[in-house]
């Protein structure tokens, strides 16, 4: 009975593992994001079915299951970004990106996310460009950013 | 005038955070080598008289929470964690520390898990917090190799190892209960409790979880001693906090305070006063799960007693500072719109009500009495959620019906 128990607690301490394993599967994914092949590798990986790591990647905000741009834009719409004007700076994100929050731009250079409180907060509004903070911004800035992301991929 | 008082943020810009050397010659690890001479029992009852609460909200008192965990099973395996999914909107001084002084946080929860009997600890941390990750991981690495983590701790044959694990982006993981499920690989649903992790926490075992910067206090109580630490602080609040003050100050940004300075120091001689043109009108403490103020705030000390006795929280220190120009319905309708996004959806009133709220809260401006009905339903909603999220919404909106309705 005594292996049973600690072959047990084995896979348990091996499954807490699984939220790294899918940051890792969705930064390998040149789409940024989790595919099904890649939820299979995860499921073989972790011996678990399609539904249970479907469940997990589905949950958390950080995973997405569709296909998304070479820049993840995440702009902070929490209390204080908002009260600092983090609005005006969607407005403007969607001019500059020539797409819509929720979608990614025709040559999938931008997708646009809104991200709950980044803890920039400090330095509202932010955002997030991939891995990058992006803080205080203002049209200017902002412009000026991803004009310089658009100069880069021309 | 009142001046900032660091504890947890003492070598921030004394050290670069990438070195351990420059740490060590801060005097980094000193608390722990003190501790490892010491008898557990002992520091148990030195961190209770303390008198340090839980720097993440809740204000639990923290040497209880060792001592509930230490004595939960004398030979079991034991957890420590450590909750660094910092989410609470206008929060981010677990972030200042992790980023800054990561080993402030290390030997923190080294000195918890040798008092507990604890051999393995993780840190969960927010996957957002990308400059914290790298740095954290850097410093784990160079804590082992110094001997401070790992087989046979300076060679006092205590053993302990220290691993990250990554969120993914859930408020509500921030939640202890609801953090162990994340952490043992599952959706971030919460747990019924009791029982509490100090009884069965992750995997079943006895687990302590305390805040970043809960943890970042232990070393200097043990360094400078009881008497030092008890002389910071009010009756019910010892020690010091940090509080991140956003909003339209002058000088928005972190600062750690002896507790009990008020608002209008902090406020006015420390963050430089408002912006220019900008009247102080009130301010939200302590995030979203916070309450609302007024003016009549301004000099009551900001500390657990004071605050909780006129129905405030100073929750993770929080305080976003609202001015003439704040759009409160709208200000409400973002924090409702919050709780709305977060909710897990396991509990049907949370689900359904952080729904209708956010509702309501669109119509507020046209429709101020609605406030009541708000109140009335966020009311129905904490009694019957499992998890501090669906017990939340009633916090701000009480308090938007007393000073701003």
């Amino acid at each position: 009975m005594k292996y049973e128990a600690g072959l047990q607690k084995d896979r348990a301490e091996k499954k807490s593992l699984i939220i790294e394993h899918l940051h890792s599967l969705q930064d390998a994914n040149p789409k940024q994001f989790l595919s099904e092949d890649d939820l299979k590798k995860c499921a073989k990986e972790f011996n678990l079915t399609m539904a249970e790591v479907y469940g997990i990647a589905s949950y958390y905000s950080m995973f997405s299951l569709k296909p998304r741009g070479k820049y993840i834009i995440r702009l902070c719409k929490s209390s204080v970004c908002h009260m600092m004007g983090a609005e005006n700076m969607a407005s403007k994100i969607e001019s500059l990106c020539k797409t819509k929050f929720g979608n990614t731009s025709a040559n999938d250079l931008f997708t646009l996310e809104y991200a709950e409180c980044l803890g920039q907060c400090e330095k509202a509004p932010a955002m997030m460009i991939n891995k990058n903070v992006h803080g205080s911004l203002n049209p200017e800035s902002l412009e000026k950013i991803i004009e310089n992301l658009k100069k880069e991929n021309a | 005038m009142i001046a900032e008082k660091r504890i947890s943020l003492a070598r921030i810009e004394k050290i670069n955070a990438d070195s351990i050397d420059d740490s060590l010659k801060a005097g980094a690890y000193n608390g722990l080598k003190k501790a490892l001479t010491m008898n557990p029992e002992e520091m148990i009852e030195k961190f209770e008289k303390s008198g340090l609460r839980g720097r993440g909200g809740a204000g639990f008192p923290t040497g209880l929470k060792q001592k509930f965990t230490r004595s939960s099973c004398l030979d079991c395996e034991k957890y420590i964690i450590c909750n660094a999914d910092e989410g609470e909107p206008g929060t981010f001084k677990d972030r200042v520390i992790m980023e800054r002084d990561p080993h402030m946080l290390i030997e923190g929860m080294i000195i918890a898990a040798y008092v507990i009997g604890a051999s393995r600890g993780f840190i969960y941390i927010r996957g957002e917090y990308q400059r914290s990750i790298e740095v954290l991981q850097k410093a784990i690495e160079d804590s082992n190799k110094n001997g401070f983590l790992g087989e046979n701790v300076l060679g006092s044959g205590f053993n302990f190892n220290l691993e990250l694990r990554l969120g993914a982006g859930s408020y509500l993981c921030g939640e202890e209960l609801t953090l162990l499920e994340s952490l043992e690989g599952k959706r971030g649903y919460p747990r019924i409790k009791p029982p509490f992790p100090a009884q069965k926490g992750l995997w079943e075992s006895p687990t302590l979880i305390n805040n970043v910067e809960t943890f970042s206090h232990l070393p200097a109580i043990l360094n400078e001693g009881l008497d030092w630490y008890t002389s910071l602080g009010t009756e019910e609040s010892k020690g010091t906090k940090i509080f991140t003050i956003t909003g339209r100050v002058q000088k928005p940004g972190f600062y750690e305070m002896e507790m009990g300075c008020t608002l209008r120091e902090l406020l006015f001689d420390i963050a430089g006063g408002m912006k220019d043109g900008y009247e102080f009108k009130g301010a939200l403490l302590g995030g979203a799960a916070g309450t609302f103020v007024d003016e009549s705030f301004l000099d009551i000390p900001l500390a657990y007693e004071t605050l909780k006795a006129r129905g405030a929280t100073l929750g993770s220190g929080a305080i976003l500072v609202l001015d003439q120009e704040t759009d409160m319905p709208s200000l409400l309708h973002n924090l409702m719109d919050f709780f709305k996004h977060e909710s897990c959806g396991k509990c049907v009133p949370c689900r359904v009500g952080t729904t209708m709220l956010t509702e309501m809260a669109a119509k507020l401006k046209n429709e101020p009495e609605l406030i009541h009905k708000m109140t009335k339903e966020a009311h129905y909603m904490a009694e019957t959620s499992l998890c501090p999220l669906g017990q939340s919404p009633i916090l701000p909106l009480k308090s938007y019906r007393e000073y701003y309705s």
